[in-house]
């Protein structure tokens, strides 16, 4: 293979795995921006989805359609149910609280899938095909364009609710300012309430389309959520175009890193990023100045 | 102190030796969770920075045990520090950010660089402490090591908390604003405590690595992190006396669940999340708590 077409296959891995972190750092930014948590088990809902996915059309062997809204459904649900359960019973906690509740989540969810399915790993078979096609040299699968449409109709769909729907607009305005939201009428308990279902929806979707290429377990979770989070904070805390971007920065330095420089190393990428950010640029690449101030952070 | 004397059996006095070590760990952590309002999640790190410092130093290059326990401190404290300072400087929860990644780097290393740490499967023969001819060898002898440790640590640390620095650090913990406008330098102080916790977390690895005398990454990871954050949490976070009784729980608990093996993780999130949910101030401080309104109301 030429040093061009290897570039070019470095590229489309990066590509598939930017559009996973991405997503992942979407559903940060949606809980973030209307609550000011950093929900650090974001992770396990990517994790949850897939395994869902892989056991409802696998071993219950449900049509992938079925199996794929489903799946999301039911993730969606445990969003719901993780915050009428550890979030909303809360008084005025404090920050550290809060970071630690995500982490006992996070380790409850990733308990709860190792109780239902064991350890093993699960694969699922692609959405249509498994025959590469190639282009100037380098392969692409087709669930990589899979995951390109489906992370495209997510934004798709973001940027329709949160822009042209009154349930979006009432989020982005307790996102804005939570008191004056509330002045105006809008529930501002169930806006948060629906932050975490839609979070965990979109970290389902990135959970079941990743499956076929990656493959999934019980413990995926924590690490995508680390990546996530990552790219979350180059992007701009709470910035979708930042998420989108960032991942896709984060994605390519990834495979270039895993391909020319070490494999093994290739998991500190993220991070080393993540610290640098932190340290030079806490507001991230796009993110305004206000929205890096974490909120309650 | 004299707990070894009525404890013939080797097994009970070894868990006894890391409910030291963790104590430790833990002490420091309470500091930095109770006092300065800050969370770590990579204090397994330090912890392991300590360890394999001290063992590559007294294993590849000959160095006493001792000064190798003393070189992993500069070297972990250092790195604290290096951390710690931007993090902080900035308001608010940088550091909780800050700290995971970190720790997670520091997991990756101690993976990768196997012609320094072994790699995954690590590196044994580590020396144990001497005292001119007398070896530390038995678990008695790591029992007497330990607890001195820790009780000069528990004694620097209620120094600390009673002190103008530790009156200082709770302002910041009540309004950081406030603490600021009436002079304290809170960033100096945050700054300080960091790196003090990180020290302990160091001088527990560098007694556990001379006590098991040997090394791999697998207990220097996110979970013991977390574990660490649950045994401060279950003891109460604004104190040191209930971080000991969180490290204590928390390392003979898991000898007793041993039936449950890998499930035990479901118990740690259950526990975690209940005592966050319910009683924020830790297990014992909020049960004293609830008995105290008891007895008001009566």
């Amino acid at each position: 293979m030429s040093l061009g077409s290897q570039l070019l296959q470095y590229l489309f891995t990066g590509i598939t795995l930017g559009t996973i972190y991405g997503m992942v750092a979407l559903g940060f930014n949606i809980i973030y921006s209307s609550t000011g948590i950093i929900n650090l088990a974001q992770g396990e809902f990517v994790m949850l989805g897939g395994m869902m996915m892989i056991y409802l059309t696998t071993i219950i062997k449900l049509p992938m359609v079925v199996g794929f809204f489903l799946s999301i459904l039911i993730v969606a649900l445990m969003g719901a149910l993780f915050e009428r359960g550890a979030i909303h019973p809360l008084k005025d906690p404090s920050v550290v609280t809060l970071i630690i509740i995500t982490i006992a989540a996070s380790i409850l969810f990733k308990g709860g899938a190792m109780f239902a399915w064991g350890k093993e790993t699960f694969s699922l078979p692609a959405f249509s095909g498994e025959e590469p096609v190639r282009v100037l040299g380098a392969t692409i699968l087709p669930q990589t364009l899979w995951i390109l449409g489906i992370m495209a109709a997510t934004v798709v769909f973001l940027i329709f609710f949160f822009g042209f729907t009154l349930t979006g607009k009432a989020m982005r305005a307790c996102a804005a300012n939570r008191t004056a939201a509330s002045l105006v009428g809008i529930n501002v308990k169930t806006m948060v309430l629906l932050s975490f279902a839609l979070s965990a929806a979109i970290g389902a979707t990135a959970g079941i389309i990743i499956a076929p290429i990656a493959l999934m377990d019980y413990n995926r979770g924590t690490m995508l959520a680390v990546k996530g989070f990552s790219v979350a904070v180059l992007g701009g805390l709470g910035s979708n175009v930042g998420a989108v971007v960032a991942g896709f920065v984060i994605g390519i330095m990834e495979s270039l890193g895993a391909g020319f420089v070490s494999s093994g190393y290739k998991d500190a990428i993220a991070l080393v990023v993540l610290l640098l950010v932190l340290f030079i640029k806490p507001g991230g690449l796009l993110g305004s100045r206000e929205k890096g101030e974490f909120k309650k952070f | 102190m004299a707990i070894p004397l009525g404890l013939g059996n080797s097994y009970y006095l070894n868990v006894l030796v890391f409910v030291g070590i963790h104590s430790l760990i833990t002490i420091g952590l309470s500091l930095l969770m109770g006092y300065a309002g800050q969370i770590s999640l990579g204090q397994a790190a330090f912890f392991g920075l300590g360890a394999y410092t001290s063992g590559i130093l007294s294993t590849k290059f000959g160095v006493s045990p001792w000064l190798a326990l003393l070189a992993a401190i500069f070297v972990t404290g250092g790195i604290a520090f290096l951390i710690g300072a931007p993090a902080l400087k900035l308001k608010g929860h940088y550091l909780a950010m800050a700290t995971l990644a970190f720790g997670y780097i520091v997991y990756i290393i101690f993976n990768q660089a196997s012609s320094l740490t072994g790699g995954p499967s690590g590196f044994g023969q580590i020396p144990r402490f001497k005292l001119g001819n007398f070896l530390f060898k038995t678990d008695v002898h790591y029992y007497y090591l330990v607890w001195i440790l820790v009780i000069i640590a528990l004694l620097i640390s209620l120094n600390i908390t009673h002190s103008r620095v530790g009156r200082a650090l709770r302002s910041i913990h009540a309004g950081e604003l406030t603490a600021n406008v009436m002079g304290v330098n809170t960033a100096k102080y945050k700054i300080q405590i960091f790196v003090l916790s990180a020290v302990y977390a160091s001088v527990a690895g560098s007694l556990y690595a001379h006590f098991i005398t040997f090394l791999n990454p697998s207990p220097f990871g996110f979970h013991f992190s977390i574990v660490l954050v649950t045994m401060v949490v279950v003891g109460g976070v604004a104190s040191v006396w209930g971080a000991m009784v969180g490290a204590a729980l928390l390392t003979i608990l898991p000898e007793y669940l041993r039936a449950f093996q890998d499930y035990d993780i479901l118990i740690y999130g259950s526990i975690l999340l209940l005592i966050m949910v319910f009683l924020p101030k830790g297990l014992f401080v909020g049960i004293f708590d609830l008995v105290k309104k008891r007895k008001n109301r009566q």
